[in-house]
């Protein structure tokens, strides 16, 4: 478990309503589960460890409360995987193209 | 009312007008006429900007004046489908060009301006779309704060990398980005904020919001005109909320392309519902498809502004869908045919351009209005890993086999490409039974009717007649 100190840039989780606070007219799966909410900012307590609640000033300066789930938390996306189904496309398209040169 | 306000869902809900008076700095009431009715063009008139001002407030912040190219190969291939002396020649009007990426820098740019003149100090928008990172730009530009509210993760944490990628731009960009789990509440939240900081309601739907997308149209006009001496026969629309169909056809418009056609395409997903948690993360596009689509199009003013500047049913001509695996298909051809890469999602028009084209004649102009910037999660491979670990089956087959949310059908070739009509009159049906809600008892006034014909694109008789099936 890593440990964050005043000022690291650090993410938070918070529920905002519970479920039987939420909107009325949900669908069920939607209406039985919270909604929740992640902010990230800067760390106002000196020192705090994943799972703490704890306080943050965020990019425009409000002051957030919500429980540590991440310290400078990384971007999790990428290209993902080449997909077979995409990968021929452009063969067989240029070769239709390429015949239609050919012929005139 | 600062000291102990209700904090409760209802509570906050209960004084959205309030908070969004505050929040937009216009008072909507002067616009209301009679019943149903209100001025529509007034309100474009007075709260909005002319062309000419648009065009210089975009210029400040270095928008627009994207480049028109010319698709040659999608053209040819197109044409390799179609009858003799049909097959249309393809443009496209290349807004990644725009800073942050998308058309969206345009209705953003005006909303900032808007706010720093205003004396706002900062400007908010609920969007899990490319129009945060429009607001965000534009907002860093003008020096002013930025929130961006988005709705990002389902109850298992698990969130579509099109809609990270989109939060890490916010942040790029300087912004603070609220990231929320499914829900309409995501309304609530931001009601609250708004009232919190007193920023500026950076809205897709205020007069701001739409002027700021005619200089699209308008350039698209002048380029067409410039490079091949006539108007466009058809512009295609990527159409979501309104906003992208509404804004380029009043450009249009206002360029005197009075027989161009507004084509409207959305990606098909009927079936999924857009606040189940469970759909939420089976389908692979976040916006331009029909769970937005057709609910603004029948009531625009659903919206978080009290009236919409977005009356898609005002200007639309047609209006087709398409599916998910055709959208990705044309994005592979735009890479690979002409070197562009671009999109997934900003392509929906794209993929409806094939068949449109395709009944055209081989002289006219058929212009899709939009490309988006491409990155890492906003990408054929990343969206298309995320489904298949959803469960979503991948395959290559025909796009009639397209089951949202269970399956994603890639075409199996380039003449498999094709649109589905919607029935305009089904939606204009819709629109007046919510009209008739609205209304109440009694008969429409005849500036109700008229009203209703200029929302619908329809006559007189027209509304008369199906108004009196809509009170059933």
């Amino acid at each position: 478990m890593g440990k964050a100190r005043k000022g690291d840039w650090v993410q938070i989780f918070k529920i905002v309503l519970k479920p039987e606070e939420r909107a009325p007219g949900l669908p069920p799966e939607t209406a039985s589960v919270p909604l929740t909410m992640k902010v990230k900012g800067f760390l106002v307590e000196e020192s705090a460890e994943i799972g703490d609640q704890v306080s943050i000033q965020t990019m425009t300066g409000r002051e957030v409360e919500g429980k540590l789930i991440g310290i400078n938390p990384a971007y999790a996306i990428d290209y993902g995987r080449p997909q077979q189904e995409l990968l021929k496309i452009g063969l067989e398209t240029k070769k239709l193209i390429r015949e239609e040169v050919d012929e005139k | 009312m600062k000291n102990n306000p209700d904090l409760s869902y209802q509570g906050v809900m209960d004084r959205k007008n309030r908070i969004m008076m505050q929040a937009v700095g216009i008072d909507y009431d002067q616009f209301e006429q009679e019943g149903i009715a209100f001025d529509y063009e007034q309100m474009m008139n007075k709260a909005g900007y002319s062309l000419e001002e648009v065009r210089k407030i975009q210029e400040e912040t270095n928008v627009g004046k994207t480049p028109l190219l010319e698709l040659h190969n999608l053209t040819k291939l197109v044409r390799l489908h179609a009858d003799p002396g049909k097959g249309a020649r393809i443009f496209v009007k290349d807004e990644a060009c725009n800073p942050s990426g998308s058309f969206k820098a345009r209705r953003a740019s005006l909303s900032c301006y808007q706010a720093q003149k205003q004396g706002y100090k900062g400007v908010i928008s609920a969007t899990s779309g490319n129009y945060g990172a429009a607001v965000a730009s534009q907002s860093a530009i003008r020096a002013l704060n930025c929130i961006v509210v988005q709705e990002l993760f389902d109850s298992q944490d698990l969130s579509q990398p099109e809609i990270m990628e989109k939060g890490r731009a916010c942040e790029a960009y300087g912004a603070e980005v609220v990231q929320l789990s499914v829900g309409p509440e995501l309304f609530y939240k931001f009601l609250l904020l708004l009232e919190e900081t007193g920023y500026f309601n950076a809205s897709l739907y205020t007069p701001f919001g739409i002027a700021g997308i005619e200089t699209l149209g308008f350039e698209l006009a002048e380029q067409v005109r410039q490079t091949t001496g006539k108007d466009p026969a058809a512009v295609l629309i990527t159409h979501a909320g309104g906003g992208n169909v509404t804004g380029t056809a009043r450009g249009l418009q206002k360029a005197g392309c009075n027989d161009t056609e507004i084509v409207g395409i959305s990606v098909d997903l009927s079936g999924l519902h857009m606040a189940s948690d469970h759909d939420f993360n089976r389908k692979s596009f976040t916006t331009g498809h029909t769970g937005f689509g057709v609910p603004f199009a029948t009531w625009p003013d659903r919206a978080d502004v009290p009236r919409n500047a977005a009356r898609p049913l005002r200007y639309l001509d047609r209006y087709y869908t398409v599916t998910q695996g055709e959208v990705f298909y044309v994005t592979e051809l735009l890479a690979q045919l002409e070197g562009l890469e671009r999109g997934p999602a900003g392509n929906t028009s794209l993929a409806g351009a094939f068949s449109v084209a395709k009944e055209m004649d081989r002289d006219d102009i058929l212009v899709v209005q939009e490309t988006e910037y491409t990155g890492a999660g906003k990408h054929p491979s990343p969206q298309l890993t995320f489904a298949r670990n959803m469960g979503i089956t991948v395959r290559r087959g025909h796009p009639e086999e397209n089951i949202p949310g269970q399956n994603i059908v890639i075409p199996e070739s380039s003449d498999q490409l094709s649109v589905k009509s919607v029935d305009l009159d089904n939606l204009r049906k819709s629109y007046l039974k919510k009209a008739a809600l609205e209304k109440g008892e009694g008969a429409l006034s005849s500036l109700e009717l008229e009203y209703l014909a200029a929302e619908l694109k329809t006559s007189l008789e027209w509304i008369e007649k199906n108004y009196k099936e809509a009170i059933k």
